[in-house]
């Protein structure tokens, strides 16, 4: 242990220490605090860039290609979900108006026991659909974000949609007859 | 046999060295970090389990909150010449020291017409709640969007000033910085107005979370 040149404390617990002709002090409480900094700055640099996740829309005004007609997906592989106030999802297969079997609209919840759920295994259905013909078939699904729903709910679909790796959706107007269901299911 | 001689070694060991090396990587860390600078509105953005890297340069950010919305570019010379466009298309004359202040505000909230008083402000009454209400996005009045365009046209007309080749001139980033408990609508209005004017890729400024959630 270092001493400084200081009187000898004589409580006698401590041992009397010896005077020495030039003092040194112990740098290692110096050291642990340089390292301590260190640490500090070195975490909130590297946490100081923000994260992001990429949005890609549609072009808005695409132009209708004679030649290659904006082909409709079939509905049996599209899994709509409406996004409606208070944190909760409906979700359906088809159209509205047409559901398929089983297809009729269901709230769910967000994460990994809810929505997540629901996408795995429609995608699992899809997948294992006698109608399935090609290899590029798979499930589309269309986001429908209401006026009651908030931007976290918006970014925990597309969250989603990056966990569950679904490649194909896009995010659509919703049309007054999901309001009407939302509004039926108390989710607006 | 001579008697050896068990020599008194003195395990204290000089910790100077190490207390040197110790400071020079704190400056070194403390060099290299860049000190987070204030926003004009505090925005909790959503978390997501996406890492992507926004870009350090060539990126513009839109903050929406409270239904508000702010713009930022990254880059003094692209602000200054984002103003100088704006200017011209507002025909409000800015004098070569507001640019200048201009230039150092990273992200603003204003109306256009309120924008010299912005810049004559300090920078610490500037961050002040209630300062700086945002830039005006509704149909009769669209700042925004002429912000957004002239951020876009600087950030060519700088490549083309480096003499950068027109296969590398990339147009800017945009990235949406939004605060989780804001309404869809604004949202979609923002996004409508990037989609107007043919922007169909941008980024959402999110925090980190796992899976499990």
């Amino acid at each position: 242990m270092a001493e400084l040149n200081t009187a000898p404390k004589d409580d006698g617990k401590k041992k009397v220490r010896s005077k020495k002709s030039n003092p040194a002090v112990d740098l290692t409480a110096m050291v642990d605090l340089a390292f301590l900094l260190i640490t500090f700055f070195m975490l909130t640099t590297t946490l100081s860039k923000p994260q992001s996740m990429d949005l890609a829309m549609p072009d808005k005004d695409e132009q209708i290609d004679d030649e290659n007609p904006k082909a409709e997906t079939p509905a049996w592989r599209t899994l709509t979900l409406v996004l409606g106030s208070g944190d909760n999802v409906a979700y359906y297969i088809g159209s509205l108006d047409n559901p398929q079997p089983g297809g009729e609209p269901v709230i769910a919840k967000y994460g990994k026991n809810g929505i997540r759920q629901v996408i795995l295994k429609k995608s699992k259905e899809v997948q294992a659909d006698p109608r399935r013909t090609k290899n590029d078939e798979t499930l589309v699904i269309i986001i429908k974000p209401s006026e009651k729903s908030t931007y976290k709910n918006l970014v925990d679909i597309l969250d989603e949609m990056a966990i569950t790796q679904e490649k194909r959706y896009a995010i659509v107007d919703i049309t007054p007859e999901d309001v009407q269901m939302l509004t039926e299911k108390k989710a607006y | 046999m001579a008697k050896v001689k068990m020599s008194k070694k003195s395990t204290r060991i000089d910790m100077a060295a190490m207390c040197d090396i110790a400071f020079l990587l704190l400056t070194f860390f403390i060099m290299t970090s860049t000190a987070k600078l204030p926003e004009p509105v505090e925005v909790t953005t959503p978390a997501s389990t996406v890492q992507i890297k926004l870009p350090d340069v060539n990126l513009a950010t839109i903050t929406v909150a409270n239904k508000s919305a702010y713009f930022g570019a990254i880059g003094q010379d692209v602000r200054k010449l984002m103003l100088e466009k704006m200017s011209e298309k507002y025909g409000i004359e800015f004098t070569e020291e507001e640019k200048q202040r201009f230039s150092l505000i990273e992200s603003f909230g204003v109306d256009i017409r309120a924008l010299k008083s912005l810049i004559a402000l300090d920078s610490g009454e500037r961050m002040k709640p209630g300062v700086q209400t945002g830039i005006p996005f509704d149909s009769i009045n669209n700042q925004l969007v002429d912000w957004i365009q002239s951020a876009r046209e600087a950030n060519v007309q700088l490549l083309i000033d480096k003499n950068v080749p027109k296969k590398d001139q990339k147009d800017m980033d945009i990235a949406i910085k939004g605060d989780a408990k804001e309404e869809y609508p604004t949202i979609k209005r923002v996004i409508d107005i990037l989609q107007s004017k043919k922007k169909n890729n941008f980024f959402l400024v999110t925090g980190l979370r796992g899976e499990d959630f």
